[in-house]
């Protein structure tokens, strides 16, 4: 096993807010090997998209990190200390730098003011010591490559005339022009259509080829995950409540929530086939359950229903690589 | 063959641009040459990309486009519009039995307004109920069928999340008994596992009242779970209509497929077969001539850049607009 690119343990990071300290991640832990794509999946709400920008300090002011929080971040054998890195521009080496992201909506994502071209070519002047017309050369190739027909006069316009999948391409070059090891995917295709959608799957799929970096890629389409990813996390509440190869978790899951949504998902193959919802809706992070989280939800914990209550479960690993946090699941291991 | 609620016959909804200098004012076309019959106490389909129309359509019979061209008629047992012509009084009348309900829930309910004033709002506004006691009841007995206790009615929507806002837009579009609902990208908004629920409600009220909807969406896996008869929408045009059993198993527009095999595959280990469209869709303001679809067809020809495809019925209940249908389908079955 070579050491990971990145790795979190125990994250938890809650948000002061008027109605107090909201818990939005509890107790994270993962790694994210070099060349590997970890798919993050969860309901809205779930604290995805709050996870992945820790890993780029991109939470608001009134985020506090426990103090066992850490991410280390793995650059040429030298680990960096990503919550320690306080001052802006400490944190140059991992915003922007080592680590890039692409948010969901990608027309309020550039701005609407500036040319795409000179939004690529400011982003690399500043990460490397490129001149103007050198950034311009390489901007314009990456846009070549994400597949963006007649870039050179593309790259002089602006976001409002480009169609959603092009600004989603356009973003995708930018953010892979200063060639960063690691790419946070924030639910990048949600806001495209289908036909789309598979184009920038399959885009991003040649790239993680050709560039040979890492993704986190965050999602609610499991869909997607099946189509992308190495590896999945399923996130509820704020907690880590799966983990496993894509094939585990897909076609074993071992977590009733993880269950819950590859039930309410439409299948293709079986039309008649009845959508069971995952009852109920996601809690507030301001009153979060006692014992497992899910188990206001959960409709499977039946006889050990009071353990589910009181206890919190310890995150087990039922075979290599597939961890998960569920008292059932434990307790079919032990029978 | 049962009762045809709401029939457009060669539709055609074109939104007028400003003239760019001098020669021809340009127009979107946004629906053009729509022919399609929604049968009573039906759940049908209309499928597309972004661009395609869909929402133009679902509007225009809701007479909230306008209709350039050709005729949409509503016939329920009692009464017979003509929508092109509907004003004044009967306008009204139709717009009680006529309901949308829209793509966002956060943004489609006032936050001023208590949920039992939202729902409320359309009965007092069509004046239905005459006291507040019975408007209140009416309330009551709505919310009750959409899983809303008498505790939500109080609050305002910020206190609900987005599946509780979805069965709020729903109840305030059943209030005024309806007998054809608009569900515009209804469940596009929410999560999967909340999205599940809201569709088994419509499913269940449509079972429960034989209210007929129009269900638009992108996403063709929700629309063959739900409808059963299925439109599937190209710039405009509607490019094949089937029952949705048969539009899966006889598939015969080379778009459909399309739009099927980009549907990401639920097993880990059948990546990458996707059939990929290239490019995007085309301006409606200029639209390709001939088969609209030719520019991103794989297997367009020289005639499909030329001659525009019939409107034509392939098997019973099965239309399709492509000169190859018949031998694409066949292709697609193997």
């Amino acid at each position: 096993m070579t050491s990971p690119l990145i790795s979190v343990k125990d994250l938890t990071l809650r948000f002061k807010t008027d109605e107090g300290l909201v818990t939005a991640v509890n107790n994270v832990s993962f790694d994210i090997a070099p060349g590997e794509v970890l798919g993050l999946v969860g309901e809205s709400g779930s604290g995805k998209s709050v996870t992945a920008k820790a890993l780029m300090m991109l939470n608001a002011e009134n985020s506090v990190y426990d103090d066992n929080s850490h991410i280390t971040l793995n650059l040429d054998g030298e680990d960096i200390e990503v919550l320690s890195l306080k001052r802006p521009q400490d944190q140059m080496i991992i915003r922007g730098g080592a680590i890039s992201m692409i948010f969901q909506e990608p027309m309020a994502s550039f701005a609407p003011a500036i040319t795409i071209g000179d939004q690529m070519v400011e982003q690399l002047l500043i990460h490397s010591d490129m001149t103007p017309a050198q950034a311009k050369d390489i901007s314009i190739e990456m846009l070549t490559r994400v597949g963006i027909p007649e870039p050179a006069q593309r790259f002089g316009q602006y976001a409002f005339e480009f169609s959603g999948g092009m600004r989603q391409r356009a973003m995708i070059a930018m953010a892979l022009s200063t060639k960063p090891r690691l790419l946070i995917a924030d639910e990048p295709t949600t806001a495209l259509d289908v036909t789309i959608q598979a184009q920038v799957i399959e885009l991003m799929k040649d790239l993680v080829d050709e560039f040979h970096m890492s993704i986190l890629f965050i999602t609610h389409d499991l869909g997607v995950i099946a189509q992308t990813v190495d590896r999945v996390a399923v996130m509820y509440l704020g907690n880590l409540v799966e983990t496993g190869t894509v094939r585990q978790v897909i076609n074993s899951p071992a977590h009733p929530y993880t269950r819950g949504l590859l039930n309410s998902l439409p299948k293709l193959d079986d039309l008649e086939a009845p959508l069971t919802p995952v009852p109920g809706d996601i809690p507030s992070p301001l009153d979060r359950p006692s014992g497992c989280v899910f188990h206001t939800r959960c409709v499977e914990s039946g006889a050990i229903a009071e353990k589910c209550r009181t206890e919190i479960p310890v995150y087990s690993s039922d075979s290599a690589n597939h961890q998960v946090a569920c008292h059932l699941a434990t307790q079919g291991e032990q029978s | 063959m049962s009762d045809v609620l709401i029939e457009a016959r060669n539709l055609s909804v074109h939104f007028p641009l400003r003239r760019l200098g001098f020669g021809e004012r340009p127009v979107v076309r946004a629906c053009e040459g729509i022919n399609i019959e929604i049968e009573k106490g039906s759940f049908f389909g209309l499928v597309g990309e972004s661009g395609s129309g869909k929402t133009t359509l679902g509007r225009a019979m809701l007479k909230a486009a306008p209709i350039s061209l050709g005729e949409i008629t509503y016939s329920d047992t009692d009464v017979t519009y003509d929508l092109g012509s509907l004003k004044g009084l009967e306008l009204k009348e139709y717009r009680k039995r006529a309901q949308l309900i829209f793509q966002d829930p956060y943004a489609a309910l006032s936050p001023r307004m208590t949920v039992r004033d939202i729902i409320a709002e359309p009965l007092e506004v069509m004046g239905i109920t005459s006291s507040r006691a019975e408007t209140d009841e009416k309330v009551r007995e709505i919310a009750a069928k959409c899983r809303l206790n008498l505790e939500h009615l109080r609050r305002f929507p910020h206190a609900f999340s987005g599946g509780q806002r979805q069965r709020i837009s729903i109840a305030r579009a059943l209030v005024s008994d309806p007998k054809f609902i608009v569900a515009d990208e209804s469940v596009a908004a929410l999560d999967v596992s909340i999205q599940a629920d809201v569709l088994n409600l419509l499913n269940s009220i449509q079972e429960e009242s034989g209210i007929t909807f129009l269900f638009i969406s992108h996403d063709l896996s929700v629309i063959a779970h739900t409808c059963n008869f299925v439109a599937v929408m190209y710039l405009g045009q509607i490019v094949e209509a089937a029952p949705t059993h048969k539009l899966f198993s006889e598939t015969a527009h080379p778009y459909t497929r399309a739009l099927l095999s980009a549907i990401p595959s639920l097993d880990p280990d059948v990546r990458g077969h996707a059939q990929k469209l290239e490019g995007e869709i085309p301006s409606p303001i200029n639209p390709p001539p001939g088969c609209r679809f030719n520019t991103r067809c794989p297997h367009a020809q020289e005639r499909c850049r030329t001659e525009v495809p019939e409107w034509r019925e392939m098997s019973s209940g099965h239309h399709v607009a492509c000169h190859f249908s018949e031998e694409l389908s066949a292709e697609f079955g193997t």
